[in-house]
């Protein structure tokens, strides 16, 4: 079923990319494995594949971060050697980050200038970049504040302004690394007429994405990638999505909620076990990150919270898990009432069998350098079954460890490898075992699956919805709507700070809860479909 | 990521022998440049450091106060502090030990006052640490300041206790009288001869032991018991300590504390067991050789013993050379502790890349490609352990 790769259908003008019998190893990981990749002039290709798929690394070796080990790479029928990104520049390659690389504290303008400046003088370059700029703008409707400090710009519009940048430099490739990563779908959809102009305007896209319905959307042809092989390349004419997240994972997935399970009509929910009411939070800035945020979680359900990233998600979960203190508000769980002065710590928390996956994976929920039977029981170490008296018992430690990777599938199932080692989703089972072997009334959940491949994401909601199944209450925070959709049974969407809609899941669809994810309190009740720049201050957060 | 990671053997053996010889070679050059040959200088320092009972005292003599110091860095390092205060820590530590030998040794039978002696430089050392631990946890003050400060400070409340309190009338020397000999740790001549072996009269005593203990302590304490593993999981992720419910102020103070009463029990060398009386800066940079001992020893009490044996031969050998070889001075010595701190420390992997490649050259084609790709995977653990290790040092200089 793989290797139906190569030779696609010889489209008419020169392709813009020839990358033939791509090989990169890193250590023992064939990363890139006689890879080839034909990219039409003129078409917007689409890379897809898991994480660690090698597409990355292929985007590398083109843009020339990393040099392939063997191989040739031809651009518009030129056979070239790329060594350095500017190599690639030169070419009139361009990449568009998942990270923006924007100087914060620059002007737009300037940041597209810089390193490219056309003249000694400052004030003559600025002006002659700003007129180009103006016609490049008008040209594919990619419209940018170019006084602005980056730092003032949102998301989208940092965007943009990458997008911008790469075009100026005479980007006739452009590569856009998980372009939608961090927009609403509003500005998703803005993102993509562009593209769409861009395409008309004979700019040849390839963009690397996990998201398969916007390929779906906006590409022409797609590839996909499989340990660092091409397994499947088709026109999008003649796929299906399904098709797609075959080839991606080599076995057929379920995505979608399963209407059996209580898709429309969720379950009746228990008793309430964790209480919250007017929760706010001010950071150090005097930033209002929290506004008077009130929710109930009962046992039996999974409630949504969605929302652009960076709108009171995060904090909303550290003060329930009681890694932060609240200005105001209340929180009642397991009997005991907290409020400010005297709030939930983590340790208590843990006590009162509130389990807390964090989103930040990296620097919240394992120590990256400890092995992976010192990961297994961070929080719980005081617990008798891995320590006696003052010392660790490091053989239950280790047997403990390796009973939760058998029950979590986590590979490679090595407990000394340092948790760094593991792939995000790996690392996410090994987190989400520790977190739910002990059986909690409630578990906090953000990004579950950010970063995770789509292996692992199946495995991971199968466990979540096992839990709820439990009677845990689960708060699930995402900004993947899609998988809010699929695992949620009440969605509270939230923007700056603020609750601005609750909505059962049968109410939900991707249109209303964008809507609502954009809406502010002053606009709130008024309906308008344009992306709402509103959220300008906590989307930089976002974007940082 | 993308070289070739390298066999733990080669981590942990070959690569700091190497390092160690470039040290020679960069120090060979600057000899000859100077009109010495440097492989007389070499073998007279073997010899003055290893070649003879009285040497190998010496050596280990220096090397007990460098096992102290060193372990204050790691366990400091190992919460994310960098503690640079070893220096004024080990000068409270023996004003400490001191101060109690000075009041209760008359009163006292050695075996109730040098357990009282250590206890006090411990406590004294501990003390000197805080103050900064707390400044740091509380104040957001940074300890690396603030133990820098601290050396003054001991430094010249030593000297003016000495000068005004501890000099017995009519002395010209600024020293406290000489303890009574139940506050004289006893010498390793001594102790051998209980033995009924023969060891010359040197410096080094009983204190040997008792770093070795201290350094076996430190690796219980920070591998094996629940407060080393949170204080770790704090050094290197102050958001994960967090999010484990561990107050990471408390670690502060818990990695301090422990630091500054290791770096304080270098009065049971300096004071107890050498001198026997209270000097002025009896310490002698052996605080900021415990930097350079922490680092090669990679923070881990047996590199920080073998590395500790090694600047103690530098230095009891050093001294040989400058008094045995014409026209080579003390600074040359000093110079050859630089090459080695830059090489074995600053430049620990600058070496790495390279031997990996030839390590790989010489594998290849030896053994199937399945074991190559697992030992690949596991000493690729390794040398990431080591590079955290130095993430985070920087982590710690960055938020600690």
């Amino acid at each position: 079923m793989s290797a139906e790769a190569a030779t696609p259908s010889g489209s008419a003008a020169q392709p813009a990319v020839r990358l033939a019998g791509i090989h990169k190893r890193f250590g023992a990981v064939r990363s890139n494995d006689d890879v080839t990749l034909e990219v039409a002039t003129g078409r917007v290709h689409g890379l897809v594949g898991e994480n660690g798929a090698g597409k990355s690394t292929l985007m590398s070796i083109l843009y020339g971060f990393y040099t392939a080990d063997a191989g040739a790479i031809e651009v518009f029928g030129q056979p070239v050697q790329i060594r350095h990104s500017h190599e690639a520049i030169a070419l009139g390659i361009g990449m568009v980050h998942q990270h923006f690389m924007l100087v914060h504290n620059l002007s737009a303008l300037d940041n597209i200038m810089l390193g490219a400046e056309p003249h000694a003088l400052l004030h003559r370059a600025a002006a002659e970049v700003r007129a180009r700029l103006l016609e490049l703008m008008a040209a594919t409707g990619l419209h940018v504040d170019l006084d602005a400090l980056v730092e003032d710009l949102s998301v989208g519009d940092c965007q943009r302004l990458e997008i911008l940048k790469a075009l100026y430099r005479g980007a006739r490739i452009l590569i856009l690394d998980e372009p939608t990563a961090v927009l609403t779908p509003q500005e998703t959809e803005q993102l993509f007429q562009v593209l769409d102009k861009l395409r008309e305007r004979g700019t040849t896209l390839i963009i690397i994405t996990h998201k398969l319905k916007e390929v779906m959307r906006v590409c022409d042809r797609v590839t996909v990638m499989r340990a660092g092989r091409v397994v499947h390349e088709r026109d999008i004419a003649d796929t299906e999505i399904e098709d797609l997240a075959q080839a991606m994972v080599g076995r057929k997935v379920r995505l979608h909620r399963d209407e059996a399970e209580g898709g429309a009509a969720p379950q009746a929910a228990g008793p309430v076990l964790l209480q919250a009411q007017g929760l706010s939070v001010t950071d150090h800035f005097g930033v209002v990150r929290l506004h008077e945020v009130g929710l109930a979680l009962r046992a039996g359900e999974i409630v949504g919270v969605a929302g652009v990233a960076g709108n009171g998600q995060s904090e909303l979960l550290e003060v329930l898990a009681g890694l932060r203190e609240p200005r105001q508000g209340t929180l009642e769980l397991a009997g005991e009432r907290f409020a400010p002065g005297r709030w939930l710590d983590p340790h208590r928390a843990r006590e009162l069998q509130l389990a807390h996956v964090p989103e930040d994976r990296h620097g919240r929920a394992m120590v990256m350098g400890f092995p992976a039977w010192e990961t297994a029981v961070l929080g719980y170490e005081d617990r008798p079954e891995v320590s006696h008296r003052h010392l660790m018992r490091h053989g239950a430690m280790r047997a403990l460890t390796a009973e939760l990777m058998d029950r979590f599938d986590v590979r490679p199932r090595d407990i000394e490898l340092q948790s760094s080692k593991f792939s995000g989703g790996n690392q996410q089972k090994l987190v989400l075992a520790r977190e739910i072997a002990r059986a909690p009334q409630v578990l906090l959940v953000g990004q579950p699956t950010r970063g995770v491949d789509i292996g692992a994401i199946e495995f991971i909601h199968g466990q979540l919805r096992a839990l709820r199944a439990a009677g845990c209450a689960v708060l699930l925070v995402s900004s993947e709507l899609d998988e809010i959709l699929a695992l949620a049974d009440r969605v509270i969407v939230m923007n700056q700070g603020r609750i601005t809609g609750e909505l059962p899941i049968g109410e939900c669809d991707e249109t209303r809860l964008g809507v609502l994810m954009t809406t502010t309190a002053a606009m709130q009740g008024e309906v308008t479909a344009a992306a709402g720049p509103a959220g300008d201050r906590t989307d930089r957060e976002a974007a940082r | 990521m993308s070289q070739a990671p390298l066999p733990r053997w080669a981590d942990l053996v070959l690569l700091p022998a190497l390092n160690l010889v470039a040290a020679l070679l960069a120090a060979a050059v600057v000899v000859a440049a100077v009109g010495q040959s440097p492989i007389e200088v070499l073998q007279v320092l073997v010899r003055g450091a290893f070649g003879s009972a009285r040497g190998i005292s010496y050596t280990l003599a220096y090397a007990t106060t460098f096992i102290f110091t060193g372990l204050a860095v790691a366990v400091a390092f190992h919460g994310g502090l960098f503690n640079i205060g070893g220096e004024g820590q080990g000068l409270m530590g023996g004003l400490g030990s001191g101060l109690a030998a000075l009041w209760l040794a008359p009163h006292l039978p050695a075996w109730a006052m040098l357990p009282v002696m250590g206890m006090a430089g411990a406590l004294f050392g501990m003390a000197w640490a805080l103050v900064p631990g707390y400044l740091q946890a509380w104040r957001g003050s940074h300890v690396v300041i603030n133990t820098i400060m601290f050396n003054f400070l001991a430094s010249t409340l030593l000297v003016y206790l000495l000068v005004n309190h501890l000099k017995p009338a009519g002395s010209m020397a600024v020293e406290s009288a000489s303890f009574a000999p139940s506050a004289r740790l006893p010498g390793m001549h001594q102790a051998m001869g209980w033995l009924g072996i023969e060891w010359p009269n040197t410096p080094l005593n009983l204190s040997l032991v008792l770093a070795l203990v201290a350094a076996w302590g430190v690796w219980l304490f920070l591998w094996r018991s629940r407060a080393g593993y949170r204080l770790r999981a704090t050094g290197s992720s102050a958001g994960a300590a967090a999010y484990a419910g561990i107050e990471p102020r408390r670690q502060v103070l818990i990695a301090m504390g422990l630091s500054g009463a290791l770096a304080g029990l270098v009065g049971m060398n300096e004071v107890a067991g050498i001198s026997g009386r209270l000097m002025l800066d009896f310490v002698a940079g052996a605080g900021f050789t415990g930097i350079a001992v922490s680092l090669m020893g990679r923070n881990h009490p047996v590199g920080i013993v073998l590395a500790s044996v090694l600047f103690g031969a530098l230095f009891q050998g050093g001294a040989e050379v400058a008094f045995d070889v014409p026209g080579f001075t003390r600074d040359m010595v000093v110079m050859l502790q630089g090459f080695i701190v830059l090489f074995s420390g600053a430049m620990a992997y600058v070496l790495a890349p390279t031997l990996a490649r030839v390590l790989a050259w010489r594998r290849a084609g030896a053994g199937p490609v399945d074991a190559r790709a697992h030992e690949a995977r596991t000493s690729e653990t390794r040398s990431a352990e080591a590079s955290t290790a130095e993430g985070g040092a920087q982590g710690g200089g960055a938020h600690g």
